[in-house]
């Protein structure tokens, strides 16, 4: 049934509409970047509490961070994936279930943004948490001798100085986040990886959808380039320019 | 935040709680030829999606075919991901401790395949020396490393049968044990052809190849069990079930 399809060449492979298999490797590409979006999206959310959370928050607030960024930073991200997948999952529904309430379903979306973005939230809060040292600290005394509240410093000085020195480290997060979710194969979610996989399997054409799927890595990683490269000049404008940039 | 915390999570449990929900059939997201592959649409086909829109349709059941990782499998039906698994799982006496089981709907021999003039034989004399490649967590698994695992150089598993062939293409194993079904999709290939030859059934172990591949389900819903056995004995009795693997097999793979 399948045998037409393996002499098939490269260009009937990858073509849009099937027999072709363009359109699932975009599709997955689609979840690929729905994925990282959201985690990294979370993963800023979560580092920026953590970061300043870390440097101004009580000693208590300062343990629980350290305990977060050391624990999560410690355990592979697969460990963490199957943890939440299926551990975490049994756990929260049975605590659900005693309690008389209905019992909630993971998607594999949710799951692995939920677990991306934990991951990302630790080195988010190292990262941030760098570049908010790197404000100099007469600047944040001027604000306090103005008499502004801690709340108007960080949002008047301390974000739109750091954020200079948090977008390289940013980008590179970014980037590791978009090959984070092929981990996600590994649960049976269908994002590129899963989705190329399949596709070579079922054809056993191994070569060209690999390489399809690098060259779609790639792509992405070349237009995050591009736009972190904007954000990064946008960040410096003002400045004197030192070059480099992007990813 | 506390509140939309809470809200989020009272939309998640209420969007999964809604009345008459479809019934969500696992099966293993993996190329299993001629059981269940994708294909380039991302639709699933082959003899076992045919057998479960058969039996939906005789149980008059309304289902939703969901892959999952097979590793995974059992996990996402006690977890509530999926409500049945229907993808060539045997019934063990393993597998009964966590999940019960349905009749069975199909059992068909387990075989070797080998590289051609490698002079073995399915036996654990015929495997001295030799590198066996399985499919992780499945009776194949379990019987090889029970008979081979003494003489036989190496059992390697893998997550997928399909990655297995495909070392034993690529020589890094030196036989696979697999259902013969999907061992006969295999040979069917230029590079199963190429490479190897069927070297005959194992012995039997009913203790650990089980009696034939029924659906899963989650102990203790046995309204959903008595449902799925009726359907299957109906797709079996009004003839459907030997309509429907026509074009897959020559030969009906009911069995024994």
């Amino acid at each position: 049934m399948l045998a037409p399809l393996m002499a098939a060449s490269w260009s009937e492979l990858l073509a849009w509409s099937p027999p072709g298999w363009g359109a699932t490797l975009i599709a997955g590409l689609g979840n690929t970047i729905l994925i990282a979006l959201g985690a990294y999206a979370l993963g800023l959310f979560i580092g920026v509490l953590g970061a300043f959370g870390k440097l101004y928050g009580g000693p208590v607030t300062k343990d629980l961070l350290a305990i977060y960024t050391t624990l999560v930073r410690a355990v592979p991200e697969l460990v963490l994936l199957l943890l939440i997948t299926f551990a975490a999952k049994d756990a929260i529904n049975a605590v659900l279930r005693a309690n008389g309430f209905d019992t909630i379903d993971f998607s594999g979306v949710v799951a692995g943004i939920v677990v991306l973005g934990v991951v990302q939230g630790a080195y988010s809060t190292e990262v941030l948490r760098g570049a908010i040292l790197s404000v100099p600290a007469g600047q944040i005394e001027a604000g306090r001798a103005m008499g502004m509240s801690p709340m108007k410093i960080a949002q008047r000085i301390t974000l739109p100085l750091m954020t200079l020195a948090a977008v390289p480290g940013l980008a590179n997060l970014w980037l590791t986040c978009t090959k984070d979710t092929a981990l996600l194969a590994v649960i049976g979610f269908i994002e590129l990886t899963k989705a190329t996989s399949l596709a070579a399997g079922t054809t056993k054409s191994f070569l060209t959808f690999y390489l399809a799927a690098g060259a779609l890595y790639l792509a992405l990683s070349l237009v995050s380039g591009l736009v972190f490269g904007r954000i990064e000049r946008w960040a410096r404008r003002g400045q004197r320019t030192a070059g480099g940039g992007g990813i | 935040m506390k509140k939309i915390i809470l809200t989020a999570i009272a939309a998640a449990a209420l969007s999964t709680a809604a009345v008459a929900e479809p019934i969500k059939i696992g099966i293993a997201a993996e190329p299993y030829p001629p059981f269940a592959s994708p294909d380039a649409a991302g639709a699933w086909v082959g003899w076992e999606v045919d057998f479960i829109n058969a039996v939906c349709a005789a149980g008059a059941m309304e289902c939703v075919i969901t892959p999952v990782a097979w590793e995974g499998i059992i996990p996402s039906l006690t977890g509530g991901q999926i409500d049945a698994i229907m993808a060539s799982m045997s019934i063990t006496e393993e597998r009964m401790k966590t999940i019960a089981f349905s009749d069975k709907y199909y059992n068909t021999p387990t075989v070797i395949v080998a590289t051609k003039g490698g002079g073995m034989t399915p036996d654990a004399a015929g495997m001295t020396g030799k590198i066996i490649g399985v499919q992780v967590s499945t009776i194949h698994e379990a019987y090889a490393q029970k008979y081979f695992a003494a003489t036989a150089a190496e059992i390697k598993t893998y997550q997928t049968t399909d990655e297995g062939f495909q070392d034993l293409i690529a020589g890094r194993v030196d036989a696979s044990q697999a259902d013969s079904i999907a061992v006969d999709a295999f040979m069917a290939t230029d590079g199963g052809k190429a490479c190897c030859e069927v070297i005959g059934a194992v012995a039997d172990d009913a203790a650990i190849l089980g009696q034939g591949v029924g659906v899963g389900l989650r102990q203790g819903e046995d309204d959903l069990k008595a449902k799925f056995n009726a359907a299957i004995a109906k797709v079996i009795a009004d003839g459907t079930y030997d309509t429907l693997s026509k074009p897959y097999f020559a030969s009906s793979i009911y069995g024994g």
